[in-house]
């Protein structure tokens, strides 16, 4: 019980998406102020998934069940990793061993079901996006990967968030060390390409692809895959705190920490232009898998 | 009123069609979405796909290229979805009436819900048609 509670509840699925759809407003609105105008009130976001809940759904004849489905795998994925996440927030002797592993995967699941429902969906600009999205996932899984392998060892090889939490609560923090600030630059720009934003928001190109990877979705398959990139909005900065800046996780440290880590994701998604898909393949494979490799070469030395 | 209804007026989503206008409708349309107008205070959105709109924005005076396509858009949009003229080419084929590919004014193709006239309609114009329809739609059906 108190297992689907947490799954359900706090601080699986309903928290994470409250606050991933603050922080989608957080972004609107921080943007809007970039640009010089007001911005939406702070319940847009929310407004924006009922009036979804409230409009027709359509869906192709020939999928059914594969175009209808996907939106709720990557969203019930999203809010298993806001769980295993939170739980470790709250105590760090409630995960299990090689639950970073199973993070790292699930976080994979919400690309794969938008991959998964846009070729069912059958639309041809759906496809470009689709194939334009397995790509980026080819790029930025190697330098991301390869960072945390980076800061597994600095850990001492344990594969567990919390004890990856223990260990720098004890010292410092991960980001303070040469290897882990590196790390943390690296699964900064692959963070900035999972979540699909600027530069890297080529899967979903609103003007050359119009909503790309969405764009035969409508009503209640739409507002759960608004509902899934909100998750993840929450779920990544987390992670990333997690991961390198675990030092102190009392709930005011954590809020100021999100709220600058968002503040830096805005930002960047505000001043940057969408890259080409090659000009993204070919950045990540470069620039930050370089420094993904460098990162885990000190990690060896015990910088 | 509804939930749903407040909803919907809170947060329309707008997928804007040019049915072969002089471009001068659209740029005016582009500059609700600048910083001097900025209705996305409202929560109104300029989207790509017809398959999210709430609201069909639809300049110029059809001709027949353009009226197989526009029926086809008004079938994809999932209801309610309101139809939006705007500018005296939509209303009334303006100067284009006796044009040889011109046919018939957009409101004997698709169902209207606004007209806003003007050549090109100010913005000004437009958010008062909207604020107008929204009422509407609060008060009555
Ligand atoms: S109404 Fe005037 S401005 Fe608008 S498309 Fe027609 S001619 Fe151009």
């Amino acid at each position: 019980m108190t297992l689907l509670f947490n799954y359900l509840i706090f601080p699986g699925l309903l928290f994470s998406a409250v606050i991933g759809l603050l922080a989608g407003w957080f972004d609107r609105k921080l943007s809007a102020r970039v640009q010089f105008r007001v911005g939406p009130p702070w319940h847009q976001n929310f407004t924006d998934i009922i009036k979804l809940l409230g409009k027709e759904t359509i869906y192709p004849a020939q999928s059914k069940f594969t175009f209808l489905f996907s939106p709720y795998l990557g969203f019930l994925s999203a809010g298993l990793v806001a769980t295993i996440l939170g739980m470790n927030l709250r105590s760090s002797a409630s995960g299990f061993n090689g639950d970073l592993i199973v993070v790292i995967y699930l976080m994979l699941i919400p690309a794969i079901a938008m991959i998964l429902g846009a070729s069912a969906s059958r639309n041809p600009l759906a496809s470009v996006g689709a194939s334009r999205e397995l790509k980026l996932i080819l790029a930025y899984e190697l330098p991301f990967v390869l960072s945390i392998v980076a800061l597994i060892i600095k850990c001492g090889g344990s594969i567990q968030l919390g004890k990856i939490l223990e260990l720098q609560a004890l010292g410092a923090s991960n980001i303070a060390s040469w290897s882990g600030a590196l790390a943390f630059i690296v699964c900064f720009f692959c963070m900035q390409a999972k979540l699909g934003y600027p530069p890297f928001d080529i899967a979903e190109a609103d003007q050359e692809l119009m909503c790309g990877t969405l764009i035969e979705y409508s009503g209640l398959p739409l507002a759960v895959f608004k509902l899934t990139k909100a998750v993840m909005l929450y779920i990544l900065p987390v992670f990333l705190i997690i991961l390198f800046m675990g030092k102190d996780t009392s709930l005011l440290f954590m809020v100021l920490k999100y709220i600058g880590l968002l503040f830096f994701i805005v930002l960047v998604k505000n001043t940057n232009p969408r890259v080409r898909i090659d000009q993204a393949l070919g950045f990540f494979w470069k620039v930050p898998t370089f420094m993904a490799v460098a990162s885990v070469i000190l990690a060896l030395v015990g910088q | 009123m509804s939930l749903k209804i407040k909803a919907l007026t809170k947060s329309i989503w707008v997928f804007h069609v040019s049915a072969g206008s002089c471009n001068n409708c659209d740029i005016e349309i582009l500059d609700l979405f600048t910083p001097r107008f900025d209705v996305e205070r409202f929560g109104i959105q300029l989207i790509g796909s017809v398959r999210h709109a709430d609201a069909i924005l639809i300049t110029g005076a059809m001709n027949r290229k353009s009226v197989p396509r526009m029926k086809k858009i008004y079938e994809q949009a999932p209801k309610p979805c309101v139809v939006v003229a705007v500018g005296q080419c939509a209303l009334s084929r303006h100067m284009f009436r006796d044009s040889y590919n011109v046919c018939e004014p957009l409101d004997k193709i698709l169902p209207v819900d606004l007209y806003i006239p003007g050549c090109p309609p100010r913005p000004e114009a437009m958010i008062d048609g909207i604020v107008k329809l929204v009422t509407k739609i609060r008060k009555g059906k």
